[in-house]
């Protein structure tokens, strides 16, 4: 089973966003994270990057595969999981707690496209 | 097309298997972690269906002359038991599809193919197979197959199969009554580790799986670290490393082709571009980032594309990002840097022997 947070907000893509002011840190849930296997790799944008909802702005590689990570927010990247270059694992082993990027968010309405933790799950039932 | 299931699909199931699709096949990728999976076979002892290969038998007077002239290795005056791996090709040099030849006895000549490429192959062998006296017999919905690999297997198959193997040479096989029927049993493999393939019927294939995965020693493991294991040790995989398009000799297989002996189909192709020489390579690439090369990925020198991704990893075994390639010849000099470009990136690297990882064989 896999686990859902409430309070975030959920992309069909698999990607999750944590809004804490006007800040928002976007990870991948835990769906994602047990779909892919053992994650080995996260291609992470820079920090001040720009990052815009629906687009990607990097990748989870897994040892089989590739997977795109689409933002499911727009803004400028503020800070990136340094953590996860060493230890790309973290994904697998929380990947509410090791988000991915930090993003000064530029449209808080945004998350009004997303799903809620209620919504989400619905999803992955699917 | 429906795709078809081998005679353990329902093992995979119950085992709760991620099932993709492989050459034609429903088949495992995985059953828990494909990490788990791959250490256990460089390790312990894994075992895999690899029922899904195809299977053909040439007999007759003119079986080791037709099986001459259609294979790269030379098969001539073989003792029984031995094992040759090499390609059959098309005229132009391009690669059918790369098999095993096992020698079972006079005159008899056991066939191992690629499941992709089962249709192409029959009906190539067939058409060949014409103007000699032989006698073609296609038997892959015959046999069951599995490969069981690892540093531990050959005293787990002695002591949970009771089939003597200790004795066996690497590449060698025979023929023996288990449960009131011949089998095959070879000392063969595709992850770089000591091991056996055995063949045998539907029902003891589901014997040997149940005893082995039962006796809790023996890991079932996926179509996904099979590649992984083949990769590090630098074993081509058709499709990826060799296809119609590429030659064994630009795929670094030359020692399976033997332009010495007398005719078979290619020869001419491969003798001219042996002479010419290579225009270009099959080289291992090492990334400096953990970045992960796959297969169709470009590679970059100089500014400009000089190839193509074959198989790329992040190793199990090693943890380094590293890829085969096929590129540019001028570029394939061990330890010229290369790049390879990922999504949006490009990726500094240099070029390496395409053997990531030593081999464990027992000679």
């Amino acid at each position: 089973m896999s686990k859902i947070i409430d309070g975030l907000f959920y992309a069909e893509s698999h990607e999750y966003v944590k809004i804490e002011g006007e800040y928002g840190y976007v990870g991948i849930t835990d769906y994602a994270q047990h779909e892919l296997g053992n994650v080995v790799y996260v291609d992470m944008p820079e920090v001040d990057d720009e990052v815009t909802a629906g687009e990607d702005f990097g990748a989870v590689e897994s040892v089989k595969a590739a997977s795109d990570l689409i933002s499911p927010v727009s803004g400028v990247v503020v800070e990136v999981n340094e953590a996860l270059n060493d230890s790309p694992e973290l994904v697998n082993a929380d990947p509410y707690e090791n988000w991915i990027i930090k993003v000064q968010l530029s449209d808080a309405s945004e998350t009004e496209n997303l799903m809620d933790a209620a919504a989400y799950k619905e999803f992955i039932k699917e | 097309m429906e795709n078809k299931r081998t005679c353990l699909y329902d093992k995979h199931v119950a085992l709760g298997a991620l099932i993709s699709p492989f050459g034609g096949f429903d088949m495992p990728i995985q059953y828990t972690n494909i990490v788990e999976e791959h250490n256990a076979v460089r390790k312990a002892c894994g075992i895999f269906d690899v029922s899904h290969m195809g299977e053909v038998l040439v007999t007759g007077p003119e079986s080791e002359k037709f099986v001459n002239y259609i294979f790269t290795n030379d098969i001539t005056d073989a003792p029984d038991g031995k094992i040759y791996y090499g390609m059959m090709l098309h005229p132009t040099g391009g690669v059918v599809d790369d098999l095993l030849v096992y020698k079972m006895g006079d005159k008899r000549f056991f066939l191992v193919i690629n499941a992709a490429n089962i249709d192409k192959d029959v009906a190539w062998i067939m058409q060949h197979a014409a103007d000699f006296d032989v006698t073609v017999e296609h038997q892959s919905d015959k046999y069951g197959e599995v490969a069981v690999q690892g540093p531990k297997t050959e005293e787990i198959v002695e002591r949970i199969l009771g089939i003597p193997c200790s004795e066996m040479q690497f590449y060698t096989c025979k023929e023996i009554e288990y449960a009131g029927e011949t089998i095959i049993i070879s000392r063969t493999g595709y992850t770089g580790e000591d091991g056996f393939e055995l063949y045998g019927s539907h029902e003891f294939t589901n014997a040997v799986w149940d005893k082995l995965v039962g006796s809790g020693e023996v890991l079932p493991c996926g179509l996904g670290c099979r590649d992984t294991l083949r990769f590090e040790v630098g074993l081509p995989l058709y499709g990826d490393e060799l296809t119609d398009e590429i030659t064994p000799l630009e795929a670094g297989l030359g020692i399976f082709v033997k332009l010495e002996k007398e005719n078979f189909i290619g020869k001419d192709a491969l003798a001219a571009q042996k002479a010419e020489g290579l225009k270009r390579k099959i080289v291992g690439i090492e990334l400096a980032d953990k970045a992960i090369p796959r297969h169709g990925y470009d590679v970059e020198a100089d500014g400009k594309v000089i190839g193509t991704v074959t198989t790329g990893y992040n190793s199990i075994s090693t943890g380094k990002s590293v890829c085969m390639a096929l590129i540019d010849a001028e570029y394939s000099k061990l330890g010229t840097e290369v790049a390879v470009r990922i999504r949006k990136k490009v990726f500094p690297g240099t070029v390496t022997k395409k053997r990531f990882y030593d081999k464990n064989y027992k000679k």
